[in-house]
């Protein structure tokens, strides 16, 4: 009986008829990961934490509209929210506009997946926010405010700083996540790294799909665990001793 | 009573199948001694290996597969067979066959080169035309009509690589856009997202038969590229593979294999009786009049 016929050099062979090297798509496609993970985290820190802050305002209309965003984009999908965002919402725009995006919009599948990733992963860093925020005693904010603060300015030099310490385990487990979650966007067509990974183990390069997928995860854990350092590292400079979450002095 | 007995097994093992007069290897003598026989299916590779209704794997490859089951059975002389049906994906199908885990393969699995380094096929069965599908409205007849325009292909396919191919030779430019499957690469034809989908004519018109308006869509232009598709076996294992392929010439010099092709791609089938309404190709007719297990 025949053996599976190991070759962990397959990605370095050529790609037929291309010129090109499977490890030049693989590379590629981690390009395309780290760019689309690392764009989707700036609208998600971004937006975020405004809307994690908005759920903690005395204002009920302010504060309802974030708890409606929470719930809405933390309950779907995010594989569904990907496919509504770029097949259904289009749709719905003027015939026009709706063209434009499916047609001559830069990038299609590159910002759609950067925008639906960030909008559901605000959803995600807004709660811990929020967390973050309802943590620290009510006493600081009221005594902020009693020091003559404005309400912006008592988030912004008395509550943020610290609950933002607080919460930067929970953001590191975000961190990682929005990199690993990036893998949905093959669903639009995105050409990151598990779509390359199918692409090499479809038809292309067939006969050695165990080895190619193994790479691949090896990736994906180097991506994730470099992530948790860089976290693991900002929380060590930026620990304030004495504060809550800031570990032993 | 006893010498009677041996007399009549004795007499029985002459008239069996020659292959029996040696000892049984490989795959055979694994079914042989475990009296299983695991069989490779996909789910929804329309009409030749799929799920229908009730969850049970039909369509061409499992028609022309099941032929291939009742000869082990005669062969082995097991007419208690247990047939264990295992699904598999275009991923995960040669694993599973070279670790033992699926005897042979039925689905819509092109036989090439590459894949040859780790597996065996039997007998071409199908030849599959890549071509293009367009709305009907879009006028779109040649490659290059596309200059410009987005076309889809589906991941894991080899299909934008002719496009690739095709677009130096013309000097036409195509975005290339991806589906995640058939059924996505199809939404964005419909959507007005790509202007062409670019695959196996086969699946193309079944994507076609299953639309709302069959009329708006059309499979256009030249063949860009032609493949077989083939039963997949595992490798060095030339009992089983004689079995196989004896079983598919016989239905190509039968005939029979006209009326097996006829019910699953020129008549309804399951489940949402749609027609595909594919005559034979000059190169399938041509691939069937001269059994062979060429790969591409």
């Amino acid at each position: 009986m025949s053996a599976y016929q190991w070759h962990w050099g397959v990605i370095f062979e050529p790609v037929p008829d291309t010129g090109e090297f499977y490890y030049q798509w693989l590379l590629s496609g981690l390009g395309w990961t780290l760019t689309t993970a690392l764009a989707a985290w700036c609208i998600a820190l971004l937006v975020g934490t405004l809307v994690g802050v908005a759920r903690t305002v005395p204002n009920r209309l302010v504060s309802g509209l974030a708890t409606a965003y929470v719930e809405l984009f933390r309950n779907i999908p995010l594989i569904v929210q990907m496919f509504l965002w770029f097949f259904v919402l289009p749709e719905f725009l003027p015939a026009a506009v709706g063209n434009w995006v499916k047609q001559d919009m830069p990038l299609p599948a590159f910002s759609t997946a950067v925008m639906a990733l960030g909008i559901y992963t605000a959803a995600r860093i807004a709660e811990q926010v929020r967390t973050g925020i309802l943590t620290l005693s009510r006493g600081q904010k009221n005594a902020g405010l009693a020091m003559g603060l404005t309400l912006w300015q008592t988030y912004r030099y008395v509550l943020l700083p610290v609950a933002f310490r607080v919460i930067t385990p929970p953001l590191t487990s975000e961190f990682m996540n929005i990199f690993k979650n990036s893998a949905v966007a093959l669903v639009i067509g995105l050409t990151e790294l598990t779509f390359q990974m199918r692409q090499i183990t479809g038809e292309y390069a067939p006969a050695n799909p165990i080895e190619v997928m193994t790479i691949t995860s090896v990736l994906y854990l180097l991506v994730a665990f470099s992530a948790n350092r860089l976290m693991a590292w900002l929380e060590r400079k930026t620990r304030i001793p004495g504060t809550i979450g800031g570990g032993q002095s | 009573m006893r010498v009677s007995l041996i007399a009549l097994a004795v007499a029985s093992t002459l008239t069996a199948a020659p292959a029996l007069a040696e000892e049984l290897t490989g795959t055979l003598k694994k079914i042989k001694d475990s009296g299983v026989l695991n069989l490779g299916h996909r789910e929804s590779s329309i009409p030749f290996s799929y799920l229908d209704d009730n969850q049970k794997p039909i369509g061409y490859s499992m028609d022309l597969c099941n032929r291939v089951v009742e000869n082990v059975k005669k062969e082995l002389k097991l007419p208690t067979l247990l047939v264990k049906y295992t699904p598999v994906t275009s991923q995960t199908r040669i694993p599973l066959m070279t670790n033992g885990t699926i005897d042979i393969e039925c689905g819509s699995t092109t036989n090439s080169i590459e894949r040859q380094k780790q597996v065996a096929f039997g007998v071409s069965t199908y030849v599959t035309s890549v071509r293009m599908l367009t709305k009907t409205n879009a006028g779109i007849k040649t490659l290059n009509d596309l200059n410009g325009k987005p076309v889809v292909t589906t991941t894991g396919t080899t299909s934008d690589r002719y496009i690739k191919q095709n677009e130096k030779g013309l000097s036409i430019d195509v975005k290339n856009v991806y589906g995640k499957d058939h059924a996505d690469s199809f939404l964005m034809v419909d959507t007005g997202r790509a202007a062409a989908f670019v695959m196996d004519d086969v699946l193309l018109a079944g994507l076609i038969a299953n639309a709302k308006t069959p009329k708006d869509f059309a499979i256009v232009g030249p063949a860009l590229s032609v493949e077989p598709y083939g039963i997949m076996l595992r490798k060095d294992d030339p009992q089983f593979k004689t079995l196989v392929d004896k079983t598919l010439v016989g239905l190509m010099k039968s005939g029979e294999i006209n009326a097996v092709y006829n019910r699953w791609f020129m008549s309804s089938i399951p489940p949402r009786n749609i027609n595909l309404n594919l005559p034979m190709s000059p190169q399938l007719k041509e691939a069937l009049k001269t059994p062979n297990d060429k790969g591409v």
